[in-house]
């Protein structure tokens, strides 16, 4: 056996990974070509008696099974592998990670350098020497540099355009000055006491993180939720979906000038996220996810709120969004701007709206799903554009209209799970069982910008010895700067807003 | 088509808040801590406290170190009970810490304002600049929530700049990063003097989750003084919008 079958949110002894050599690991991946495997991640672990040994983990997931496939492979710091991305794209990040963490050198990787610049790398890199940004020479070639500090309330990060005249031929974005030590305050304590932890993650998603990190403790402790625990969870997930969504196409309005949309998508964003508050004390929704269940219960009182709130957003914000979308005006920004084809998308991985938008069908929801979402499957109407086709031709209009179609969706998804709240009166916690020593387990949600991955390798002690995050900004910061090929250099805000990526989330 | 436009629009009516002064979150929100004078914390709820800010000798909460996650409340016989009152703005790091029988009212009277030089300058406009030195966007969301069409802290003169070069102000979020401290420094040595610097958040006031991280470098601290503290994890717009008002002596909004 090269690889072991998996569902989502499973637990497996460390020991019973298989191993197999990084070259049989490309034959894996070469199944990622024709579409049936799916590069998930790719991380080390240190071995636990050999300081100088490093397990590489892989993980692919297979969408249309549902499953995940995971293997390893055994190497030494410093060592050399036959570099995997020149076939396949998605793993250029992951190969470089290794790189920067390990020493591992992927041999044949085409542009090799530092990820994030970790406290802790190998060996270490400061962020202030600078790394020499791909070049490109003409005429009327030059560059722009934007960052770290950005011109909004915005994370820090450096965007470096390469142009021709007005045009982008090419961005590079250089992450890493976000970079807070996450995964290792993880591994320090008590893995069950790491509730805000998670939700500090990327904060803007604290709930899909909560949830994915929640998830993996239950695993690794063997603990089932009750299914009203599972409900309120989903509740506060798809809240937060719709939030950010909401506040998102009010800043492409605002990219482009279109004020009405702006701000009415924001006052919308605004009664969502209180009813965040409503349903747990924060905006955010932290506090609300606990290893075990939720920390807030919805009594008779909560849920009418909710559902008012709930049905008023989704008759307002599906009209406006009707008056935007066949506005000639908006149509001429969002169309052919920013485009990402469904080739590129899969090869470099691209998930969340971002993927969907560019006709790739990953869900987490609905492929590999958990808790509430498998008891009560989400269901998803597939809406219209105005030519009668669903949008998936990657360009802003696409990311924008299918951000309109999740929120839709996610608000008559909480109508439904209200409805059966009643059917669950089991308790909204579990006690928690301590995590098994010498296990690992992996944990994907689907959170508003896509796939949200923890993954934990325990020691024989019980305590953590990895704890790996990948956020979906991960795969989609390189979408990005793909999008913004071709495009002039003022349309980059309304590209960016378009994907809205974590650089936290990223950076760790 | 314009008319669906409108219809959208009229059906929002007017969505601000009316006097962000007076206004006061739901009462679900977690706020100013309320700690009564008899019980003491559990081990249980030392250990559960994420951001190390709950202490038993004294009996306190340090709300530079608090993130208003609600476990020590939520815990069985607690003595500490987290009300909604949101004004939660301080002047002096030490002044942020809430012993046992403090009250709100007490918590809020040691919350000095600016000298008169400061207030005379920016008391009619401030201009903030903002540095996210690895916040991890929640503060960043909320302080762009001051501006918008519910809170708009934009009515009292105070707006958000796109330059250091324009403020009067830097206000930071985060933990401060090794990898952003140059940055963070930069930018307060382009903004012009006389300039206030302003906290917002656990992470920025003491590190927060991340004190104990290798990757933080927080020495821009050893040498500048912060004007105003802004606790919360995020603090409330509101939060924010108070804390500068009574700084600058507009405590009533005028």
């Amino acid at each position: 056996m090269d690889r072991l079958l998996l569902k989502n949110r499973a637990a497996i002894p460390f020991d019973d990974l298989p191993k197999i050599s990084y070259q049989a690991l490309g034959d894996i991946a070469v199944g990622c070509l024709c579409a049936a495997l799916r590069p998930v991640a790719l991380f080390g672990v240190p071995e636990e008696r050999h300081a100088e040994s490093v397990r590489i983990v892989a993980l692919f997931a297979d969408d249309a099974q549902g499953t995940l496939a995971v293997t390893s492979v055994s190497a030494q710091r410093g060592a050399t592998v036959p570099s995997l991305t020149p076939s396949i794209p998605a793993f250029h990040l992951f190969e470089r990670q290794l790189w920067e963490e390990f020493g591992i050198v992927p041999e044949g990787h085409p542009w090799l350098k530092p990820v994030r610049y970790p406290h802790d790398g190998h060996p270490p890199r400061r962020i202030e020497e600078g790394y020499r940004y791909f070049a490109m020479k003409g005429e009327e070639s030059h560059e722009v540099a934007v960052g770290p500090v950005h011109a909004g309330v915005i994370e820090p990060g450096h965007f470096r355009f390469l142009c021709d005249g007005e045009r982008v031929n090419h961005l590079e974005i250089q992450l890493g000055y976000q970079h807070r030590g996450v995964e290792r305050l993880f591994r320090e304590g008590p893995l069950a006491a790491k509730s805000t932890l998670a939700e500090s993650v990327s904060g803007d998603a604290a709930v899909a993180h909560a949830t994915a990190y929640a998830g993996l403790v239950e695993a690794l402790g063997d603990t089932v939720i009750p299914r009203r625990a599972s409900v309120i969870r989903a509740i506060g997930l798809e809240l937060e979906r719709a939030g950010i969504h909401l506040g998102d196409l009010s800043a492409l309005c605002n990219d482009i000038g279109y004020l009405p949309g702006t701000q009415l998508f924001a006052v919308m964003r605004t009664d969502i996220i209180n009813t965040s508050l409503v349903l747990c004390g924060s905006r955010f929704g932290r506090g609300l996810l606990t290893p075990g269940g939720v920390n807030y219960d919805i009594d008779e009182k909560k849920k009418e709120r909710i559902i008012a709130t709930v049905r008023r957003i989704r008759d307002n914000a599906g009209l406006l969004a009707a008056s935007i979308f066949d506005n000639q005006s908006v149509l001429a920004r969002f169309e052919k701007t920013g485009s990402v084809d469904t080739a590129t998308a899969r090869a470099v991985g691209l998930v969340g709206p971002a993927g969907r938008a560019s006709g790739l069908t990953c869900d987490i929801r609905l492929t590999h799903p958990t808790d509430a979402y498998a008891d009560h499957p989400f269901m998803k109407t597939i809406l219209q554009n105005g030519e009668g086709k669903a949008a998936v031709s990657g360009d802003v209009y696409a990311r924008a209209f299918v951000r309109h179609q999740e929120i839709q969706d996610s608000l008559r998804y909480i109508l439904e799970l209200l409805e059966r709240l009643d059917a669950a009166r089991d308790g909204i916690i579990a006690p928690v069982a301590p995590p098994r020593p010498d296990m690992i387990a992996f944990s994907l949600t689907e959170g508003w910008r896509g796939e949200t991955l923890h993954a934990a390798v325990t020691g024989g002690d019980g305590g953590t010895r990895r704890y790996y995050i990948k956020d979906a900004s991960f795969h989609n910061w390189f979408g990005l700067a793909l999008a913004v090929r071709d495009n002039g250099v003022s349309d980059f805000p309304l590209c960016n807003k378009s994907f809205n990526l974590s650089y936290c989330g990223f950076d760790l | 088509m314009v008319f669906r436009l409108l219809r959208a629009r009229w059906r929002h009516g007017s969505q601000a808040v009316p006097d962000p002064t007076t206004a006061m979150p739901d009462p679900m929100f977690r706020g100013f801590p309320d700690i009564a004078k008899e019980g003491a914390p559990s081990a249980e709820m030392i250990a559960a406290c994420p951001g190390a800010a709950l202490t038993v000798n004294p009996v306190a909460i340090d709300l530079g170190k608090c993130h208003l996650c609600g476990s020590c409340a939520r815990a069985a016989n607690s003595p500490i009970r987290l009300t909604n009152r949101h004004h939660l703005g301080q002047t002096r790091r030490d002044a942020l810490i809430v012993t046992a029988g403090t009250s709100f009212e007490e918590y809020h009277a040691r919350a000095e304002k600016g000298r008169d030089e400061i207030r005379r300058l920016f008391g009619r406009s401030l201009k903030l600049r903002s540095v996210s030195a690895a916040g991890c966007n929640a503060c960043e969301m909320e302080l762009n929530a001051t501006t918008n069409a519910n809170f708009d802290m934009l009515r009292y003169g105070i707006d958000i700049v796109a330059s250091p070069r324009h403020a009067d102000a830097v206000i930071v979020t985060g933990p401060v990063s090794a990898n952003m401290a140059d940055a963070l420094e930069d930018t307060w040595n382009a903004t012009p003097a006389p300039k206030l610097l302003v906290l917002m958040g656990a992470c920025a006031i003491s590190g927060g989750l991340f004190a104990a991280s290798p990757a933080l470098d927080r020495r821009f601290f050893k040498d500048h003084a912060p004007d105003i503290y802004i606790p919360g994890c995020p603090p409330h717009p509101l939060t924010v919008v108070n804390a500068i008002l009574h700084y600058l002596g507009r405590e009533n909004g005028r």
